[in-house]
């Protein structure tokens, strides 16, 4: 049996060439920037492109218009980068542009600590551009994970045509491990889904665009509209506005009013395909662990000492933290006495667990599970004792 | 509504091959119809395909003017569309890259058209310039004439106003055009710039007739003696060929295409380990002195005897100063936490990294074992000290193989693997000019034998 021995960067970096990423802009910062020097070496074998931007603006800018000239595009960058994307965040939401964003979280808030790993962007990759639409968040937990879960966040991109971001963290990113080349295991990715090429006459160019395609006709609703590449057959018109089924500016509340909920709703109605996490349950178990990245890790070690000291526990890792799994969720809180959420901030998804848990509760009439965060925001990773201690 | 006639391709190009039917929203006598009028007229004259075209439009009234336009069309946000247009033009460089811009835009992003022009993206850049931002309600820009009334300088602009024809063209654009709107030669112009492979800009002076022209009595001639007043030439100010940068990045494909990209380098274990519980070992010298490096070789060493890994790197964002401190675990499992309470076995090779372990050597051991080069023999511990000289090997000692050679020693020492299984991951991770050196490291350490110190 092969292994290897290699960082999250590595890996992330082999995912998206495997997902067939053509399109890589960047600019430095740590720690991200394996990721950034990775790509800019490789990019050229596999016919991509990849520069280093004269800033986060552009990096991402530069992602959205090769996206829609036809490249598929990734960024990487940690909590500074990413308050720089914000807006171009809205804009990928808002013109549905398949885009994979790498956050490599490091200590905040602002510059914080450069070379210390931390969790404090969840809420803010949830939220962090205006309008409050959905995004879709993985956070691997190994460096195995982070190139399935690189695979993933393209195919998920691809499918519901909306930026993905993929939440590590420093130690993530930069530690080293062996990895088993089977726990490699090559996820399939969607092609891009394109619109059906016209009919030779309709490149008659006294034809207008209008005439001849819709590029933003949703039917039904929450259905992602194929795309249209600058360049290929069809004539696109792509806007940060809000738009009609032409690409052209309306305040229609009708149309206005549809083309919101279909952002909403192709995310939130197919909630379910986006659902990944590891669970590991024990029978008899009345505690459930719970962590997502490197937390988890120091979770199932916690685990390994808890069973083996005759305790019965349950764990959950989370995959995706947005959408928030909640059918995954409700499923492993069933018939839990205590949750302990284990985070680098300071209860960031504890209060979704806990959302969860209350609404479960009082779906079956029974008493909430207690939930407990255990929390660390000095630069170091969560200790296994932090969840031990929390047992009883 | 499909009633237009099917006719065979190619078909000529004619006015409104371009412009659509709708009418352009702007206030009577703006100077954006005019720049709009012209860019219909130059594509007209330049005939490419429409399905090749794409308009990249910015914020602000110019920012309505793509939807005026049968091509394709981006509108993006307040002052990216220099950086969109960069994206679009490197995934593809056959397609013709137009960007419509504001004098806002060009204050906002004024760094994306500065690097754009330095990179030489084979873009044609129309800065719409009417000295304010006609969109919020007139209020001054980066280009706002010094003492222009608008609506956030009611005073008279006591701020320099920006020359964005020269500063593209010091810095790397190879089309460089400032003219106004009246300038008969416009359409030729942008024609021109189109057809121009590389980075083409033209500063378009123009009016708002319903901001600035008001505020200001300002009018066509006050606009054509501007360029008077403020000691900016008018006309074609810069033209040169330069290596496009799309193509440039085409080169790199074409010389690389086909190499395999980050091929893994498969450790398969066929070594064998004594190790049944997790060791830990944590190695302290100086940046610079290859501790990652040397670190790494004993871990993938291990993954070769079947052992599972773990390294954690602690080391300043300076890298050639400070400490340079390696946290590796060895197990027989794999190591789910990578953090080190207590290490196993502790390598202090220089005073940079003793610095950062007095932790560990206050929390060790009788059980626990420090190695440490002669500079630090006198460390205090309870952890049983062994000195380690790496001039007992025999060869000359170096910043680059002095760490090399105490961890070999040490590794010899522990016995955790066989040595092979050492060499086999240097031959394996290592480049053949590096290996060697390794290599000679590796042979040489047989001599060094770690003594105890009391
Ligand atoms: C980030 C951001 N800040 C502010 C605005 C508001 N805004 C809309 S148009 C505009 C100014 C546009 O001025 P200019 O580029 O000169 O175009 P004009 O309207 O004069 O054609 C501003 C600031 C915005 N859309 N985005
Ligand atoms: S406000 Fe100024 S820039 Fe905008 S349309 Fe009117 S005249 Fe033109
Ligand atoms: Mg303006």
């Amino acid at each position: 049996m092969a292994r290897e021995y290699m960082d999250g960067a590595t890996a992330i970096v082999r995912g998206a060439i495997d997902a067939g990423c053509t399109f890589f802009a960047g600019y430095p910062i740590t720690p991200a920037t394996p990721i950034l020097l990775h790509m800019v070496r490789e990019l050229p074998k596999v016919g991509g492109v990849a520069l280093e931007a004269e800033d986060e603006i552009a990096a991402i800018s530069m992602c959205i218009g090769a996206t829609l000239a036809g490249a598929r595009a990734m960024t990487a960058t940690s909590g500074p980068g990413i308050s720089l994307f914000s807006e171009n965040i809205g804009l990928a939401i808002m013109a549905e542009i398949p885009l994979v964003i790498v956050d490599a979280q490091r200590l905040g808030p602002a510059t914080g600590g450069a070379t210390t790993g931390a969790q404090g962007d969840i809420q803010f990759l949830r939220w962090g551009t205006s309008g409050g639409y959905p995004v879709i968040v993985l956070a691997p937990a190994s460096v195995a994970e982070c190139y399935t879960l690189t695979l993933r966040a393209f195919d998920l991109a691809e499918r519901f045509r909306v930026p993905v971001f993929l939440a590590t963290d420093k130690d993530m990113v930069m530690n080293m491990a062996t990895v088993d080349t089977e726990a490699l295991k090559r996820v399939p990715v969607r092609e891009r889904r394109l619109a059906a090429t016209p009919p030779p006459q309709y490149r008659d160019p006294r034809w207008r665009p209008e005439e001849t395609f819709l590029p933003w006709a949703f039917e039904p609703i929450d259905a992602v509209p194929p795309m249209a590449h600058f360049g290929g057959p069809h004539i696109v018109r792509v806007t940060t506005s809000t738009h009609d089924e032409h690409g052209f500016l309306t305040k229609d509340p009708a149309k206005v009013q549809r083309l919101n909920e279909h952002l909403w709703r192709k995310i939130m109605d197919h909630r379910e395909e986006t659902e990944f996490a590891h669970y590991d349950p024990q029978e008899g178990a009345d505690v459930l662990f719970l962590a997502y990245g490197t937390p988890a890790r120091a979770m199932r070690e916690a685990v390994r000492q808890a069973r083996a000291a005759g305790h019965r526990v349950s764990a959950l890792t989370l995959h995706t933290l947005w959408p928030v799994p909640e059918g995954i969720l409700s499923f492993a809180l069933r018939g839990v006495r205590r949750v302990v959420v284990g985070e680098l901030n300071f209860g960031q998804y504890t209060r979704e667990v806990e959302r969860i848990a209350y609404r479960e509760a009082a779906r079956h009439g029974v008493p909430a599970a207690e939930v407990i965060g255990v929390y660390r925001v000095d630069g170091l990773p969560l200790h296994p004792e932090a969840f031990l201690k929390a047992i009883t | 509504m499909a009633t237009r006639p099917a006719s065979p391709i190619p078909v000529s190009i004619t006015w409104d091959t371009y412009r659509n039917e709708r009418s352009y929203p702007f206030c009577p006598g703006c100077g954006h119809t005019h720049i709009l009028n012209a860019l219909n007229q130059a594509l007209v004259r330049v005939q490419r395909d429409p399905h090749k075209v794409v308009l990249v439009s910015d914020i602000g009234c110019v920012g309505l003017s793509d939807q005026y336009f049968a091509v394709n069309a981006l509108h993006g946000l307040h002052g990216r569309s220099v950086a969109y247009a960069t994206g679009i033009k490197l995934a593809n460089p056959e397609l013709t890259v137009i960007v419509l811009i504001g004098d806002g835009g060009t204050g906002i992003g004024g760094h994306h058209l500065i690097s754009a022009a330095r990179r030489n993206v084979d873009l044609t850049v129309l800065v719409f310039n009417n000295f304010n931002f006609g969109m919020t309600g007139g209020e001054h820009s980066v280009t706002t004439p010094i003492g222009a009334h608008t609506a956030t300088t009611r005073q008279g602009n006591p701020e320099h106003p920006f020359d964005i024809a020269r500063t593209l063209s010091i810095n790397g654009a190879t089309y460089v055009w400032r003219g106004t709107t009246f300038d008969t030669d416009l359409p030729d112009r942008i024609a021109e710039a189109i057809a121009h492979p590389g980075f083409a800009v033209l500063d378009i002076w123009e009016l708002c007739t319903a901001y600035f022209v008001p505020n200001n009595n300002f009018s066509r001639k006050v606009l054509q003696d501007l360029q008077h007043r403020l000691g900016m030439e008018m006309g074609l100010l810069h033209r040169e060929e330069r290596p496009e940068y799309a193509q440039y990045h085409r080169r790199l494909i074409a010389e690389q295409e086909g190499e395999p990209a980050l091929p893994a380098r498969p450790l398969t274990p066929r070594y064998h380990s004594t190790l049944h519980h997790p060791f830990r070992m944590v190695v302290a010298g100086k940046a610079g002195g290859k501790v990652r490096s040397a670190a790494r070789l004993v871990a993938a060493g291990g993954v070769l005897s079947g052992l599972w890994a773990t390294q954690q790197d602690d080391y300043p964002v300076t890298i050639m100063s400070g400490h340079s401190v390696s946290h590796v675990i060895l197990s027989p499992e794999e190591v789910l936490y990578s953090g080190v309470d207590i290490p196993d076995v502790l390598i202090i090779t220089a005073a940079e990294g003793l610095a950062k372990v007095h932790h560990f050597l206050r929390r060790m051991r009788p059980t626990e074992t420090v190695f440490v080069t002669p500079a630090f023999s006198d460390v205090s511990t309870a952890a049983r000290k062994l000195l380690i000289n790496p001039r007992d090997a025999g060869i000359r000692v170096t910043r680059t193989n002095e760490v090399l050679l105490t961890l070999f020693a040490a590794m010899r020492h522990l016995a955790i693997y066989p040595i092979d299984a050492l060499a086999e991951a240097i031959r394996i991770l290592q480049r053949p000019s590096i290996a060697e050196q390794s290599l000679t490291a590796l042979e040489a350490s047989a001599h060094v034998k770690p003594r105890p110190i009391s």
